[in-house]
């Protein structure tokens, strides 16, 4: 039975497993032969058991006592042995394995190897799990190679070279004049690992990117050479003639351009070139189109250059293809502080990608466009924005709203346009805004001093509409409490007023404190109002008055303690109501807010109650404004 | 450079795992199954490239495995998907009409094939061509000791 078909026959039965336990049986079994075959003397069923063990390792189970097998079969002088061995030793070996360091001296022998296929196995297992000791070993043995061999291994030898000097940047010296020879070469894959050492070398070592700057007229020959060449079949993807070489070198250039004019004015003309002559109807082009954009930006190039890199961007947001527009978009990202007017330019591209089905291209579209917001298009830009938040899907919302509310503070062109921008943001995302959203939006009502009317009338007929958005309703009971006479005059220039009666609003900020919907927090809005409206109406302050000891027994904590001081203050203290507690005033405004969110929404303390109010109780002028329940000492049940 | 490529089905069943820097056996099964659990929750015609950490993530959906692949910030997305493509391109030449129950019976094979085309998280031959010959050349190799135990790897033919 050849080998193969006992290593295919354990995978059918363990695929026919039908359940998991029935696998663990039929893995722990195998396991166990195996584990006795390796301990037997060699009997040429060791790679295909090495093999089993490796497919059961790829399933999750441990295989670790197959380390030291990988180890043996790596030394044995047969092919198939080693090959087995080798893959072995990439998946189970790594450097933190002891074993690992026990292979060395059988890489070394097999780099030396007459047949080309075992160098090439000693090279890809040292490329791929090779530890800075092993490295440090055999790097000499790689730099031969690099220098002396036929292009199969030349290419291999480079990437290993590669690995090498990730894991010991020193050595990148040792490896720097054969990088330099190889860029000769002709044969592709050679080619190509020779650029990604020097890439590497050059990352690494300011010094070696000095001395490769020299080579830049060279690499623009190679990349003439692609793109001019004709069709070229060995190398071709979808017209492009080697776009994985092109790239390479795109990538180079742009690390050799940098900070470096000499060396950017030797790539202008190439880059020009590679722009305008790659057909980008397929993956490979866009490919090697986008590498070209990035080196363009990256290095000090003309300004006609960077303008016809941003236009293929701009191109690539009309692509057909997501994923070119989602890289176009990262792009434009990336330099849209530096080059800001040139990316304004396709706004309206970017704007319409937020109507992507994509939820990737939609958060890409967003951060742009709320990086392109200016004071020249904030009005047209801002309903565009508002638009994608009734539709955008909730992951983004909490992030749409700052960053509306970010531009809108920056950029806004009038106070009404600000306050008509926050509300709609409330109507539609309330759920999804910051908690200093409530009193940033109640600071600015209150500076706006001509439009209390129309905003106490926005914020009544929104109330009226729908009070599950707690961060709106908040809002509203505070504006209703603080300008409720102006609701109740039925008279309005900005907007349209509404006739009601006391009983009307009454009623509307009943229907919050009743509701289950309403947090404590907006509760203690609506309580709060209710009783600020009593030095703002004439008719119904009994009514207020029961509310306000309807509440004094309330199970809430905070409530109950507020309506029990506000029924003191109808009490006790009626003369005071008017003159300073429920008038509005910008100190009370100004600490409202912490007193009534206290902690998000919680109940505070009763000793919270009066930290942030100053003034004492035995204060009786009036003319002191009175910060609300300042120093009064009353006392539940009163 | 690419830091690892994981092949695995619809039900999220690994079939191939490369990895490219070393990583803890504990760590290397909990970004398999990261990736699974991300890969197999995008919709169909998402766009095919991720974040995850500080890592881009391309993935490409071949009937039914999944090609996902982890690479460093500044490689280029665009051309880590030709990467992807290449790699099935040539599995497709090697077992004709591949699918994934020849990725399952031959993994060793899918390992070699590679193995050839990537080396330490870079591409090492961007001729089809070339790796193609690379394998059978291999596979002989392979084949001419089995067949003879004359055949000595050292030596060639006595």
């Amino acid at each position: 039975m050849s080998p193969s078909v006992r290593l295919q026959e354990m995978i059918r039965v363990i695929r026919g497993a039908r359940t998991q336990g029935e696998e663990r049986g039929v893995i722990q079994r195998e396991c166990a032969a195996i584990r006795a075959q390796f301990r037997q003397a060699d009997n040429g069923t060791r790679s295909h058991n090495l093999a089993k063990l490796l497919y059961v390792h790829m399933l999750g189970y441990p295989a670790h006592f197959g380390q030291m097998e990988c180890v043996r079969l790596i030394a044995s002088p047969r092919y198939n042995e080693k090959r087995v061995g080798y893959l072995g030793a990439m998946m189970l070996l790594d450097e933190k394995q002891d074993a690992s360091l026990l292979i060395t001296n059988s890489i070394k022998n097999d780099l030396s190897h007459n047949s080309q296929y075992v160098q090439s196995l000693a090279l890809c297992t040292l490329a791929c799990m090779g530890s800075a000791e092993m490295c440090r070993d055999l790097a000499p043995e790689i730099d031969r190679l690099l220098r002396a061999s036929n292009s199969y291994i030349k290419k291999k030898a480079a990437l290993c070279a590669v690995h090498i000097v990730r894991k010991v940047p020193d050595l990148g010296e040792l490896f720097t004049p054969a990088a330099r020879s190889l860029l000769c070469e002709k044969n592709h894959g050679v080619l190509h690992g020779a650029v990604v050492l020097i890439t590497e070398l050059c990352e690494r070592n300011p010094d070696t990117l000095e001395q490769f700057r020299k080579v830049v007229p060279e690499l623009v020959q190679i990349m003439k050479g692609l793109v001019m060449s004709g069709y070229s079949p060995e190398h071709n993807v979808a017209g492009i003639s080697d776009p994985f070489l092109q790239v390479r070198i795109l990538r180079l250039l742009r690390i050799l351009g940098r900070n470096n004019d000499t060396a950017s004015d030797a790539m202008n003309d190439l880059l020009a070139q590679v722009a305008t002559n790659t057909d980008s109807s397929k993956t490979a082009g866009s490919a090697v189109l986008y590498e070209t954009v990035l080196t363009v930006m990256d290095i000090k190039s003309e300004s006609g250059l960077r303008v016809l890199a941003v236009n293929i961007l701009g191109r690539f947001l009309l692509n057909n293809d997501r994923n070119i527009r989602y890289i176009s978009m990262t792009s434009l990202q990336k330099i849209v502080q530096t080059d800001h007017n040139a990316v304004q330019r396709h706004r309206g591209t970017i704007v319409d990608c937020l109507k992507d089905q994509d939820a990737s291209v939609k958060r890409r579209a967003l951060e742009l466009s709320l990086a392109l917001v200016s004071a020249v298009n904030i009005r047209s830009l801002m309903k565009e924005l508002l638009l994608f938040l009734s539709s955008c899907p909730p992951e983004l919302r909490a992030h749409t709203t700052s960053g509306i509310f970010n531009a809108a503070e920056r950029y806004a062109p009038s106070q009404r346009w600000h306050i008509d921008t926050i509300l709609h943001v409330l109507t539609t995302a309330g759920g999804d805004v910051r908690d200093e959203t409530v009193p940033n939006l109640i600071q600015l009502i209150t500076t706006a001093t001509e439009l209390h009317c129309y905003t106490v009338h926005k914020l009544y007929r929104a109330l009226i509409t729908d009070i599950s958005v707690q961060s709106l309703v908040q809002v509203a009971c505070w504006c209703i409490g603080e300008y409720g006479d102006l609701l109740l005059r039925g008279e309005c220039e900005e907007t349209e007023p509404v006739q009601v009666t006391e009983d009307d609003v009454l009623d509307a900020l009943e229907t919050v404190l009743q509701s289950h919907m309403s947090s404590p927090a907006t509760r203690g809005f609506a309580l709060t109002a209710t009783m600020k409206l009593s030095t703002r109406i004439t008719h119904n302050v009994d009514r207020i008055r029961s509310i306000v000891s309807i509440y004094g027994s309330c199970i809430d904590v905070e409530l109950q303690q507020r309506a029990v001081e506000y029924n003191a203050l109808f009490k006790k203290y009626d003369h005071m109501r008017y003159r300073g507690s429920v008038c509005g005033a910008p100190s009370v405004i100004a600490k409202l807010p912490e007193y009534l969110l206290g902690g998000s929404g919680e109940p505070v303390p009763s000793s919270g109650l009066s930290h942030t109010v100053p003034g004492p109780a035995t204060s009786t002028s009036g003319g002191d404004l009175l910060d609300l329940l300042g120093g009064l000492d009353v006392s539940p049940g009163e | 450079m690419m830091r690892f490529l994981l092949l695995f089905s619809r039900q999220g069943k690994l079939r191939l795992q490369k990895w490219f820097t070393p990583i803890p056996e504990r760590e290397k099964k909990k970004i398999v199954r990261d990736m699974t659990t991300m890969v197999l929750a995008r919709k169909p015609r998402s766009c095919n490239f991720l974040h995850w950490k500080d890592l881009k993530i391309v993935y490409k959906r071949y009937a039914s495995l999944y090609f996902c692949c982890g690479l460093d910030a500044e490689e280029n997305e665009l051309i880590a998907l030709e990467m992807l493509h290449r790699y099935v391109e040539l599995l497709d030449k090697y077992f004709g009409n591949v699918c994934e129950l020849d990725i399952i019976f031959n993994f060793e094979k899918a390992y070699f094939i590679l193995d050839e085309f990537l080396l330490g998280g870079e591409i090492q031959e961007t001729s089809k061509q070339v790796v193609s010959r690379a394998i059978e050349a291999s596979d002989m190799l392979q084949e001419a000791e089995i067949d003879n135990s004359d055949y000595d790897l050292e030596l060639g033919w006595p």
